[in-house]
C-alpha cells in the first residue's frame, strides 16, 4: 500500500514560512491570497495490505516522528 | 568529575563544549558517538551540543531524538544526572520529550548570530547557583530555529513551577514569555538556546557561559 501523509503546523501557531509566501503572492499581483500554509507531505510503501492495519501503523509513526504534535497535525491518506 | 559530550552526525560544537567544560570546570569530557548503547560511568554532567543534527532533517533534532544513545540519555536524566542540551541539543531535548514545548523558525526568519543578554532568572539551580548575586549574562545565540513555543498552560505551568531559568532581555526570535532557557521539573535538564560554549572566555567576549558549566560541578 502507498501512505501519504501531510503535516502543517497546527492552526494557532505562527508560521512564518506560509506567511512570506503569502506575501511574495501579494507581491506577485495575487492580491486575494490568504491563509497560506507551508507544510510538508511524506509518502512512503508499506508491506501491510490491510488499510485499517495500514492506518493504524501510520499514526503511530506520526505520534513517533512524523510530526511534533506539540506544534503539528497529520493526515493520512492510504491506499 | 566527568562529562559526556553526545555526537551525532551534524553536530557542530561538539568540540567546543569538550574545551569549554574541560577549561570552565576542569572535568574530564569523553565524546559519545550517537549510535552507543551505554554511556560512560559516573558521568556528573551529559551535553548535547548544537549544530544540525541529521541536517536537520524532518524537524530539527528530530531524528536526532531518535538515536539509540537517547535512550541512554532519558534513563540517566531519570535517574538525576545533570543534561544540558545546548541549541540543537535543546531541539533534540524537547523533541525526546525531557522538556515542554518545541523551537519554531524565528519569528523573522532570519538566522540570528550574535551575542545576547540573558537574564538570570531563577539562580537557586544546579546549573545557576555559580552565578549568585550576578543577574544578567551574556551568551552567543547562533539558530535559526529558535522561537520557543508552548501553549498559554504549559507556559503558565513552567513559569510557576520556576522552570524558565534564562530570558532574553531584548527577545531575537519570537520566543514565547522571552524564554531563552529551561529547566524540567526535577531540575536536571536544561535546554537553552544560547550557547555558553562560545562564551567561556574573555577572548571570547563573554565567560558568563563558564559560570554553568561550574554550577553543575560545583553541585555534583
Amino acid at each position: 500500500m502507498k501512505a501519504t501523509v501531510h503535516v502543517f503546523l497546527k492552526p494557532g501557531v505562527l508560521d512564518v514560512q506560509g506567511k512570506a509566501v503569502e506575501s511574495a503572492l501579494h507581491g506577485l499581483g495575487w492580491a486575494g491570497v490568504s491563509g497560506a500554509r507551508v507544510g510538508r507531505t511524506i509518502e512512503f510503501d508499506l508491506a501491510e495490505t490491510d488499510a485499517e492495519k495500514a492506518k493504524a501503523e501510520v499514526k503511530a509513526m506520526c505520534e513517533k516522528l512524523l510530526a511534533n504534535t506539540v506544534i503539528e497535525s497529520y493526515r493520512i491518506d492510504v491506499a | 568529575m566527568k562529562a559526556a559530550v553526545v555526537v551525532f552526525p551534524g553536530s557542530n560544537c561538539d568540540r567546543d563544549c569538550k574545551v569549554a567544560i574541560e577549561r570552565s570546570a576542569g572535568a574530564r569530557v569523553e565524546m559519545v558517538w550517537h549510535q552507543e548503547t551505554a554511556l560512560p560511568d559516573d558521568l556528573d554532567l551529559i551535553v548535547l551540543p548544537g549544530g544540525f543534527s541529521y541536517g536537520d532533517y524532518l524537524r530539527c533534532g528530530a531524528m536526532a531524538a531518535q538515536s539509540p544513545v537517547m535512550r541512554e540519555v532519558v534513563k540517566a536524566a531519570d535517574d538525576g544526572v545533570a543534561v544540558v542540551g545546548i541549541c540543537n541539543g535543546f531541539q533534540v531535548l524537547t523533541e525526546v520529550g525531557l522538556l515542554p514545548g518545541a523551537l519554531l523558525r524565528n519569528a523573522k526568519l532570519k538566522y540570528i548570530c550574535k551575542p545576547v543578554a540573558l537574564d538570570v532568572v531563577n539562580s537557586q539551580t544546579r546549573f545557576t547557583a555559580s552565578y549568585g548575586e550576578q543577574r544578567t549574562a551574556v551568551m552567543t545565540v547562533g539558530n535559526g530555529e529558535g522561537n520557543f513555543f508552548a501553549d498559554e498552560e504549559t507556559l503558565n505551568r513552567i513559569e510557576g513551577e520556576g522552570q524558565v531559568v534564562f530570558r532574553y532581555q531584548d527577545n531575537p526570535n519570537g520566543s514565547a514569555r522571552d524564554i531563552a532557557g529551561l529547566m524540567n521539573a526535577k531540575g536536571n535538564v536544561l535546554g537553552l538556546m544560547p550557547h555558553p560554549d562560545r562564551s567561556f572566555d574573555p577572548d571570547l567576549g563573554s565567560e558568563d557561559g563558564a559560570i554553568l558549566f561550574r554550577s553543575i560541578f560545583a553541585s555534583a
